[in-house]
């Protein structure tokens, strides 16, 4: 796919995760033990073949910055394309930017998008884990001469509240005949937010929607045009998990610790890559016990994890017990506490025989450099 | 034009490690995997770049291969730089001819010119086959007080064991008065640690000298030493009494990894102001199975361990399976012990396989000290088959 560009739109800060992304956007939420869940968006493009990324930022975005740097880990730091930072311009008003549409962030980015020699863009949201090329998706679009292809996952989709995402229906031969936001029925085929089309056709839908100050690209673009431009469905069967509430963070996490998804994230040919710590490996001292967990590197463990997630750098100390909970970076958990349903962000320390527990469906969240 | 450096490194990775048998089949000794993570060669390079040598060069020339792709551009060990980093040396062609590295000092004679780019005052010889913390700067310093043409590390040794090292005999000061390699009646306790500080001006002389003799090994310890004494060049004795290990052996390999483990090596590889830097492998977090047992042990992401690992470091990539039980092992990058194989006092090297049920070695106090078993890179244990200990396999059984 070396003619096509890609734009993330990475400044994703939902209400729902509040928690967790009052310091950071959705896309820079640590996951999986040592993984941010931009490095999924970023390595998919990479290994599909683009090289060049533009990525839209917002507000909130210092952790994101961190963490991909000069996107040399992704061998996105180039001399030709590359990464791209695109965050706002100073002027514009600060009130409600996450609620402007991606049609108004585009806007902003169009002299970047308009510079590029690439026939096609992908426009790619940056909320969901997966590991994926978009290859086969790109052929597919060209097969079916599409204006626009979009990635939709199929399942039954229970209702949930504020969730603003899109679900199609199609014709026989796959093509959108209908574009719904949050429906109660007619959930099956739910947009991934995965978007592909010529590069010019984005630029002309952009300008349209410039000179009538439309903002959404989901209303103003998939819904009012879906009629008059062929948009095709391509579905994507394989794991993915997205992320909107805690819940389903903290589901996302947890479905690493399955042995088939784990094989399909990380150990498929094309790799996830993530941003390098200079880590020791964990030790383990005489007095663990450890069942049905993923750990990172860095760490001490003394104490008693089961079914959990353990990122970089936490030191489980002895007599301390940590079932079914996520701990972040640097987080300590000291002598004889123990820990049920618990999410700590980064830097958190528990300190001795204290019990916290939470609950499946509602995790109790304790924010980055919390001391209980 | 570069800009001139007061030191720089020169990093001899060419020695072909032969104790090491089927561990240094296909790699330089150098690249041999330590510690879960890491490849002896770290140390060296983040020793130099933790004392603030930022341009290494590396002299390679057995089965450069591996050695080569792992120090890549020298990213890991921030050694990427416009201005020296770290160069790959191998022998190269000059005119018609062109040979090997026919020594030590034959390697870095070879090299006069890529020296001689940066113009030091000071080059500090390393070698690619221990584990240590160092701070050469330290050295170099001492060096430099001393007005010293050549400061040569040492550290004590047991009086009874002296005879199998280079010794170094000296005046009270330190000062070196004779060189005896692997002498029958040491002097001294003082063994050579195969790093040595020279002024480079006084090294260059002594190179060119030295390759004018042809009945010359062209060897730092047998040669260029001894001459220099000879000619009443002030050579110093530099004492270290940290940590030091020499991993020439498939034994002394092995200490050095389960000294890591427990502490005993006394060297904190993630302290912040000494790190020892890798390449990181690109690895999701290791995963530890509902039946898993994990004691004393170290464990790399991308492990996925289902069995009972004990006293043991397991490297990245490698899997342990539901059943089986390593114990006072070096599980090097990749491997996999199938369901019910049991691995004890051994080392198993990268990416080789020990079928189901295989045993590989016997429990420490069941065989002799030294008596380890060892598996050779990629190869094959099928199922069931046995390795004894001590054996070195070095073809599929």
């Amino acid at each position: 796919m070396k003619n096509t560009m890609a734009i993330i739109f990475a400044y994703k800060n939902d209400e729902q995760l509040k928690a967790l992304t009052q310091l950071r956007t959705v896309s820079s939420l640590p996951v999986a033990g040592r993984y941010r869940v931009i490095d999924f968006t970023l390595s998919n493009l990479v290994n599909s073949g683009i090289t060049k990324v533009g990525m839209i930022t917002r507000s909130n975005y210092q952790s994101l910055m961190d963490h991909v740097g000069s996107g040399k880990e992704w061998e996105l730091s180039r001399k030709r394309d590359g990464l791209y930072m695109l965050p706002p311009f100073s002027q514009q008003d600060s009130v409600g930017l996450n609620s402007r549409g991606r049609v108004e962030a585009l806007i902003n980015a169009l002299t970047f998008i308009r510079k590029s020699t690439s026939e096609y863009i992908i426009l790619h949201d940056s909320d969901s884990i997966f590991n994926t090329t978009y290859d086969d998706m790109m052929n597919y679009h060209q097969e079916k001469g599409a204006d626009i292809t979009v990635m939709y996952q199929h399942g039954d989709f229970a209702p949930e509240a504020n969730e603003e995402t899109c679900y199609f229906q199609f014709d026989e031969d796959g093509r959108v005949i209908d574009v719904a936001i949050d429906p109660t029925t007619g959930r099956e085929n739910r947009s991934i937010g995965v978007v592909i089309m010529k590069k010019t056709l984005l630029e002309s839908l952009i300008h349209d929607c410039a000179s009538h100050n439309l903002v959404s690209f989901r209303r103003d673009i998939l819904q009012r045009r879906v009629n008059d431009l062929k948009i095709y469905g391509y579905r994507y069967d394989g794991y993915i998990s997205s992320i909107n509430t805690i819940a389903s963070y903290f589901r996302a996490n947890m479905d690493a610790l399955d042995p088939q998804v784990r094989e399909e994230l990380f150990y498929k040919d094309s790799k996830i890559a993530t941003k390098i710590r200079d880590e020791v490996p964990t030790i383990y001292r005489g007095s663990s016990q450890v069942k049905n967990s993923l750990i990172a590197d860095g760490c001490v463990i003394e104490g008693t994890v089961e079914n959990s997630i353990i990122f970089r750098g936490v030191h489980i100390r002895k007599g301390a017990v940590v079932q079914n909970s996520i701990i972040m970076q640097d987080s300590e958990i000291q002598a004889g506490s123990q820990l049920n349903y618990v999410i700590t962000d980064k830097d958190v320390v528990i300190r001795e025989n204290r019990k916290l527990y939470g609950f499946e469906l509602f995790p109790m969240v304790l924010s980055k450099g919390s001391v209980v | 034009m570069r800009n001139k450096k007061k030191t720089i490194a020169m990093l001899l990775a060419g020695g072909q490690g032969s104790r090491l048998g089927v561990l240094t089949a296909d790699v330089a000794k150098p690249a041999i995997p330590f510690a879960g993570k890491y490849r002896i060669i770290d140390f060296p390079l983040s020793n130099s770049i933790n004392s603030g040598i930022d341009t290494v060069g590396v002299l390679t020339q057995y089965r450069p291969l591996e050695l080569n792709a792992y120090i890549g551009n020298g990213q890991a060990w921030d050694l990427d730089r416009n201005d020296g980093g770290v160069s790959i040396l191998p022998p190269y062609m000059t005119g018609k001819e062109g040979e090997w590295y026919k020594g030590t000092a034959n390697a870095i004679y070879q090299n006069i010119n890529f020296v001689d780019r940066y113009d030091p005052e000071y080059v500090v010889v390393l070698s690619g086959d221990h584990i240590y913390k160092m701070d050469y700067s330290e050295m170099v310093r001492y060096h430099q007080e001393k007005g010293a043409a050549c400061t040569i590390a040492v550290r004590n040794v047991p009086l009874e064991e002296a005879s199998r090292f280079g010794i170094l005999n000296t005046k009270e000061d330190n000062e070196i008065y004779e060189f005896e390699e692997k002498p029958k009646h040491p002097k001294s306790t003082k063994a050579s640690m195969g790093v040595y500080v020279f002024t480079w001006s006084k090294m260059r002389e002594c190179l060119i000298r030295d390759e004018q003799n042809p009945d010359s090994e062209n060897d730092f310890g047998k040669n260029i030493i001894p001459m220099m004494i000879d000619n009443g060049d002030k050579l110093y004795a530099y004492e270290f009494d940290s940590y030091w290990k020499d991993v020439g052996t498939i034994e002394s390999l092995w200490e050095a990894n389960m000294e890591i483990l427990s502490g005993e090596a006394g060297i904190e590889l993630s302290d912040p102001d000494w790190r020892i830097y890798s390449r990181n492998p690109n690895e999701p977090p290791h995963y530890v199975a509902d039946n898993a047992i994990i004691k004393n042990s170290m464990i790399t992401e991308g492990a996925r361990i289902y069995g009972d690992v004990e006293n043991s470091i397991i490297f990245y990539g490698a899997y342990v399976g539901p059943g089986a039980t390593v114990r006072n092992a070096v599980i090097m990058p990749d491997a996999r012990i199938e369901a019910g194989a049991v691995v004890d006092y051994a080392i198993v090297g990268q990416e080789s396989v020990i079928g189901a049920g295989a045993k590989v070695g016997l429990p420490m106090n069941e065989c002799k000290k030294g008596d380890i078993a060892v598996i050779g890179n990629e190869l094959k244990v099928s199922a069931g088959a046995v390795v004894a200990p001590g054996e070195m396999l070095a073809e599929n059984k």
